[in-house]
This record gives C-alpha cells, sequence and structure tokens, in this order.
C-alpha cells in the first residue's frame, strides 16, 4: 500500500466535509478577533498599569491573547477529524480499504497537521500584524529579537494542540467523550493548576502552559519557569507523541 | 478463495464464532446463514481484518487481508448501509475509497452508473433513504472490480423493488465468475440466490453443504391426503404396510409416499380422496429445526418437536 495513495484519500476526507471548513475557520477568527480586541485594550489600559506591569508588558504575546479560545476550535477540529470515523461508522469502511493502521493513522493525522499548520502558521502572522497594528505606540517589530520565533511557535502551537486532540481522540474514539475530557482540561484544570501557586510547579508541565511559553517574548520579572521557550515546545511535543503513541497502540490492537 | 482454519472470537466469557473452518469457492453464490446472533457480522468482520480472531485464522487467496496490496481489488464488502460519513457527498464518499486504493477516479462515476447513483452523487448521505444507503455501500464494494465480493445481509430494510436488484446484481456477479458471499437469517432469500451454503448457530458450523443437497437432506418431503372415508383409507393403508401420521386439521399425512402409489391403492379399494397432494417442508423449517438443534444443545429450551406439536394443536383448534 503505498503511502501517498492513503494521504491523497485522507485530504479528500478532510476537505469533503463541512465541519473541518467550519471549526477552522472559527479557530482563525475567534483568535484574530479576540487578539485585536485584547491588543486594542491593553494600549488603553497601559498608562494605568503599575511599573512592574509595563516591565513585563509583552505586545508579541498580547496579540496572541485570542488563541486561548481560537485552540478550543483547533481541538474541536482535532477531535472531529478523528472521531467522525467512529462515530459514523466510517472507520470500517476505512479500515477495509487500508487494513494497515500504521498508514491508515499517520496519513490522517499528517494531512490534518499539515492543514493545521499553515492555518495555525498564517493565523499566527495575521494574529500579530492586527495586534501590533492595534497596539500603536506600544508594539513590537518583527524584526525584534524573539518576536520571529514567538510568532513561528504561535502557528506550531496551534497545529501541537490540535495534535493532541487526535491523539486522545483515537484513544477515546467518542466525539463527545473526546471533547468532554479536553475542554475542561484545556479551559479548567490547567488554568487552576496553573494558578493556585501551591499546585503551579506541576501545572507549567501541562501541554498547554508549556507550550505557550515559546509566545513569550517578555520573561516576566518573577518567572521561575525552569525551561525556555524551545524547552516548553519540546515539552509539549512530548505530550503529543505520547497521546499519538497512546492511540496508535490502541488501534493497532483494538476491533474496528 | 476465502479460507477459515479454526476461526475463533471470544468476549471475556461468551464464545461468538467457534472454531469456524470452511472455503468459499470462486464463481457460485455461497449463502452465509444463521439466526441472528449467531456470529455472522462478526465471522465477516474478521475476514476483512476489522476484529481480531482469538483463534485460528482467515486467508483471502493465501493471504492474510492486511498483506493485500490495495484490498479493495481483491475483495469488496458491504458490511453496514450506515458506515459512511453522513456529511460527504455520495461521489466523494467513493472518490477518498478509490484513492487509497489507487482506483482511477473515473471508476467511481462507473460504479454510481451500476447503482443508479448518478443523479444524488453530489448529494450528501445524510439525506439518502436505507435503499440509496445501501445502494451506495454496494457501489464502494464494486470500486475495486474485485473476484471477490462479501454483502452482510443486503436485503435487510428494503422494499421489494431493492431486494430484487440486489437478488439480480448479485447472480449476475456470480454468472461473472466472481465469489459471491452473502450473508442473511433468511433461508427464503438465500433459496432464490445461493448454489451454496453455510449455517452457523451460536456460531458453530452446523451445515456446509450446495443448495441442492441441503434442500434433499433437510426438507422432509411427505404426501398429504383427505378423505370423506378416512377410516376405510387408515385401514388400507395399514394394510399395505404404510406408515400415517394423522394430522389435527383432519388430514392424513405419509412420510416419504408416492402420491402415485397412494392413489393406485385408492382407486382399488374405491376411496374417494379430496386431495392427494405430495409436500416439502419449507426451507425455512429445515433450517429453524437445523439452528434449534444447536440452541438447544447450549441452553433448555423446548425441543422443536413440541414446538410443533404445540403449533401443531393451536392450528388445529
Amino acid at each position: 500500500m503505498a503511502a501517498a495513495q492513503v494521504v491523497r484519500s485522507e485530504w479528500t476526507k478532510i476537505r469533503s466535509v463541512a465541519s473541518t471548513v467550519w471549526t477552522l475557520s472559527l479557530a482563525v477568527v475567534v483568535t484574530l478577533a479576540l487578539g485585536m480586541l485584547i491588543s486594542a485594550l491593553s494600549k488603553n489600559e497601559f498608562d494605568k498599569m503599575s511599573r512592574k506591569d509595563q516591565l513585563s508588558f509583552d505586545p508579541t504575546f498580547i496579540s496572541f491573547a485570542g488563541m486561548s479560545l481560537g485552540q478550543l476550535a483547533m481541538i474541536v477540529f482535532g477531535v472531529l477529524v478523528v472521531s467522525n470515523e467512529y462515530s459514523t461508522g466510517m472507520i470500517r469502511t476505512s479500515l477495509a480499504a487500508v487494513p494497515q493502521r500504521g498508514t491508515f493513522l499517520f496519513s490522517k493525522i499528517g494531512v490534518a497537521t499539515g492543514l493545521c499548520l499553515v492555518v495555525g502558521l498564517v493565523t499566527s502572522f495575521v494574529a500579530f500584524f492586527l495586534g501590533q497594528a492595534m497596539l500603536g505606540e506600544h508594539r513590537a517589530h518583527i524584526g525584534d529579537e524573539g518576536v520571529l520565533r514567538a510568532v513561528i511557535g504561535g502557528g506550531l502551537y496551534m497545529t501541537l494542540i490540535a495534535m493532541f486532540s487526535m491523539g486522545v481522540a483515537v484513544m477515546l474514539r467518542s466525539p463527545m467523550l473526546s471533547l468532554g475530557t479536553l475542554m475542561p482540561f484545556f479551559f479548567l484544570i490547567s488554568n487552576i493548576l496553573g494558578n493556585v501557586s501551591a499546585t503551579k510547579k506541576i501545572g507549567r508541565y501541562l501541554p498547554d502552559q508549556a507550550g505557550s511559553k515559546i509566545m513569550q517574548v517578555v520573561t516576566p520579572i518573577d518567572d521561575d519557569t525552569p525551561y525556555g521557550p524551545w524547552g516548553g515546545l519540546a515539552i509539549m511535543v512530548l505530550w503529543v507523541a505520547a497521546a499519538i503513541a497512546g492511540g496508535y497502540g490502541l488501534l493497532k490492537k483494538r476491533d474496528a | 478463495m476465502i479460507e477459515l482454519e479454526g476461526l475463533t472470537k471470544r468476549y471475556g466469557e461468551k464464545v461468538a464464532v467457534n472454531n469456524l473452518t470452511f472455503t468459499v469457492r470462486p464463481g457460485i453464490v455461497t449463502g452465509f446463514l444463521g439466526p441472528n446472533g449467531a456470529g455472522k457480522s462478526t465471522t465477516m468482520r474478521m475476514m476483512l481484518g476489522l476484529d481480531r480472531p482469538t483463534a485460528g485464522d482467515v486467508r483471502i487467496d493465501g493471504r492474510h487481508y492486511d498483506r493485500l496490496k490495495d484490498p479493495l481489488r481483491y475483495i469488496g464488502a458491504l458490511l453496514d448501509a450506515k458506515a459512511m460519513h453522513g456529511g460527504r457527498s455520495a461521489f466523494n464518499h467513493l472518490l477518498c475509497l478509490a484513492q487509497s486504493n489507487g482506483i482511477p477516479r473515473g471508476r467511481v462515476d462507473e460504479v454510481l452508473d451500476t447503482v443508479g447513483l448518478t443523479a444524488v452523487a453530489k448529494k450528501k448521505a445524510k439525506g439518502f433513504s436505507l435503499g440509496m444507503g445501501q445502494r451506495l455501500g454496494i457501489a464502494g464494494a464494486l470500486l475495486g472490480d474485485p473476484r471477490i465480493l462479501m454483502f452482510d445481509e443486503p436485503v435487510n430494510g428494503l422494499d421489494p423493488e431493492g431486494i430484487h436488484w440486489i437478488r439480480n446484481l448479485m447472480k449476475s456477479l456470480a454468472a461473472q465468475g466472481r465469489t459471491v458471499f452473502v450473508s442473511s437469517h433468511l433461508m427464503s432469500e438465500m433459496a432464490l440466490t445461493a448454489d451454496h451454503l453455510v449455517v452457523i448457530g451460536q456460531g458453530r458450523l452446523l451445515a456446509d453443504t450446495s443448495m441442492a443437497e441441503f434442500i434433499e437432506q433437510n426438507s422432509r418431503s411427505y404426501v398429504r391426503i383427505r378423505s370423506p372415508q378416512r377410516e376405510r383409507l387408515l385401514d388400507v393403508l395399514h394394510g399395505a404396510g404404510i406408515t400415517v401420521v394423522e394430522t389435527g386439521a383432519g388430514a392424513l399425512e405419509v412420510d416419504g409416499g408416492k402420491p402415485e402409489h397412494i392413489g393406485e391403492l385408492a382407486a382399488q379399494h374405491q376411496i374417494v380422496l379430496h386431495e392427494l397432494s405430495p409436500q416439502q417442508a419449507s426451507l425455512e423449517e429445515a433450517f429453524m429445526q437445523l439452528t434449534a438443534e444447536s440452541v438447544e444443545y447450549h441452553a433448555h429450551t423446548d425441543t422443536p418437536e413440541e414446538q410443533q406439536a404445540w403449533g401443531d394443536g393451536w392450528k388445529g383448534n
């Protein structure tokens, strides 16, 4: 079985359902709109901020503020790409056509990841420039130190979030179960663990918190995070690898 | 050719498929028969490599399913009419299957035409009726022009027109020399289409025989007689050494008797007959008897004889 055939097939699958277009469009729109809004608000608030906050002010990171919501749409996209196969029964047709389950899974994840990467990078760059336009005199420039890394990192972050969701969805199969696990995890648990001082040290090793470090250009003054931007991204990559490996292991031995 | 050897599937304590060994031969329609829950679908899923056998082996043309390069070119299967994404158009559903097996795009239009879905090719599958979904599933099975075709309960829930269409399709596929393996829980359906029969009950193989042989072995043939001079006729038949069974409706039945012989006997003794007809127990009855035995083997239920006696008594009243 030529993997190229399966990749073409997965591309047809992904482009021929409306949910793909909708969730990705939503991710883009929400990330851009919310990023612009928060950038504009930050500009107006800047003079009222404390001296410490002004020193920690990170215009690049601010322009990515919309990702906190936009990533939820990426999660939905990742979950749907995989769990649609299960909820519709298509998985049996798919695996009868491509019985090499590894080829099937990695082609599917590969195609979806490629699409996410393109959408994520475009979104990240546009979010940066729109956000900076809103920030006016407090803006950062793409040539400033660490900024380009942060902007590319924003695209990688969105892609990795979607990949992690795909891995979880392969394990859990049901879209409701997958979303019901991922949404509270990223929206509540991660935030709670990250903001309560007692659990902060654990919280920062969660995929979203570790991964979002790459989008920071200015390190907050009292920050004691033990990893840098790329270290954080590497932690997120480990989470993604674990989720996909777990999914692959289950898919390999499970009855379809 | 599909070969099963000692195929077994266990779910915990429950044995869904129990040590099945049989071969599906090319060029004929093989009917795969069993009551609901007999393990037919599980067996078919194992043939396609979807479920892992607990023990045993299935080979398609000598190879494991997942060793086939572009499997849709070897074997096309309709497992479940709803095994597709409802949001995808019929054309795109078939296109993604075709691409995964390196089948040219033009073939998609061909199979859509074969199953009569060309007009709705761009419509989403979720708007399809059960019959249309079934046709789309069959189009998917035909896509790779495979030598082997497998259909799981293809006529389930179809209207008479759809049933007729599928029957003719299966016959024409077999006439082209292909291997056709079709499951059903309806013996009457199989009698119309299958050349060979594999019967399972509770996951165990009950019969693996040609249709003609199955009919000969399993259908009871008898002669039914009605006469206003019943007592005289009984005496005459007893005198001739023929065993007669009296049924509740006032008729007499002679197992394996020849109507010519009985008619001549009656004529010799000038007995008036109102009915003298050769009868065959329906295949459905034969099938039920066969599978009922497998049920009886495992659980304490009424024996088929008792069930029949009970039914006859009710009919007589």
